[in-house]
């Protein structure tokens, strides 16, 4: 299989909860269709959706980039959004500052950026507060 | 179990995904928080939350649940039944309480 240079960007609108989840759900019917391992179709799924719903959430939206090469699937979340001020909190599992009428949905257990962690091989987040973030996830194809 | 024995066992209500109740399902998860469905519900199982809106569609697609069981009397969304259609989720509902209907369903698979 030809891997190399496949690559896809698709935009996340800020607060809008009704298309939330389908940049996920397009980034695994992409890889199925690349016949990449279920197994681990299904961690870079997870490691998606929570990237793609902390973008809805936290955020005012942006975008989530999939890029696959030979060595990794890299998926990037990048939001131009308010930014995470302290990085080692917000990875805390329980942590969350999101607000009650999101919590009533069911968000905001504060296990998202945990879940992220759980699922990829290599995690990076770049956060400045007030100008955004951009979380860059790495899942390799043996684990 | 299938989900059709499900159905019975809990007197549900098919909201979608009739065609699929010959299907069989594998164990049983319970949260009303989606994160943590996402990291812990396994392929095959059935959801049980009293989470009506659309995401829950999302969840249950990205896991490959077999079906999702709204609770307590709980009615999903329309935007969720439609997306339900349009995603292919198996949508159930049930008058009993999350603690009721997962106790029955915990019985029968003994
Ligand atoms: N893209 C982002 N922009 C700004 N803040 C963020 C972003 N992603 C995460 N955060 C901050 O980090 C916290 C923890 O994120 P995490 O995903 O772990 O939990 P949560 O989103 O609050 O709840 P859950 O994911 O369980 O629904 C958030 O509450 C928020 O304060
Ligand atoms: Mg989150």
């Amino acid at each position: 299989m030809d891997r190399a240079g496949m690559s896809l960007e698709i935009p996340v609108e800020g607060n809008n909860f009704s298309a939330a989840g389908e940049a996920a759900s397009r980034v695994k019917k992409t890889l199925l269709r690349l016949g990449i391992d279920s197994q681990l179709v299904r961690r870079v799924a997870i490691a998606t959706y929570e990237a793609e719903m902390n973008m809805v959430i936290h955020s005012d939206g942006g975008k989530i980039i999939l890029q696959v090469d030979e060595e990794e699937i890299k998926v990037q979340a990048v939001d131009q959004g308010r930014g995470i001020s302290d990085l080692e909190l917000a990875m805390k599992e329980g942590y969350s500052t999101a607000p009650d009428e999101v919590r009533e949905m069911g968000f905001g257990a504060g296990m998202g950026l945990p879940n992220i962690k759980k699922c990829a091989d290599r995690l990076e987040i770049k956060s400045v507060v007030n100008e955004g973030t951009t979380v860059v996830m790495g899942f390799k194809y043996q684990p | 179990m299938t989900l059709k024995e499900l159905v019975d066992c809990i007197e549900g209500v098919v909201v979608n995904g009739q065609e699929r109740l010959e299907e069989k399902f594998d164990g049983v998860f319970i949260s009303d928080l989606l994160s943590d469905v996402m990291g812990h519900a396994h392929e095959g199982n059935v959801w049980l939350t009293i989470q009506t809106h659309n995401n829950v569609v999302a969840v249950a697609l990205l896991l490959n649940l077999a079906a999702i069981v709204f609770t307590a009397g709980n009615a999903p969304d329309a935007a969720t039944i439609e997306k339900g259609k349009e995603e292919g989720v198996v949508l159930l509902a049930t008058k009993l309480s999350t603690f009721e209907a997962a106790g029955r369903i915990y019985q029968k698979l003994q």
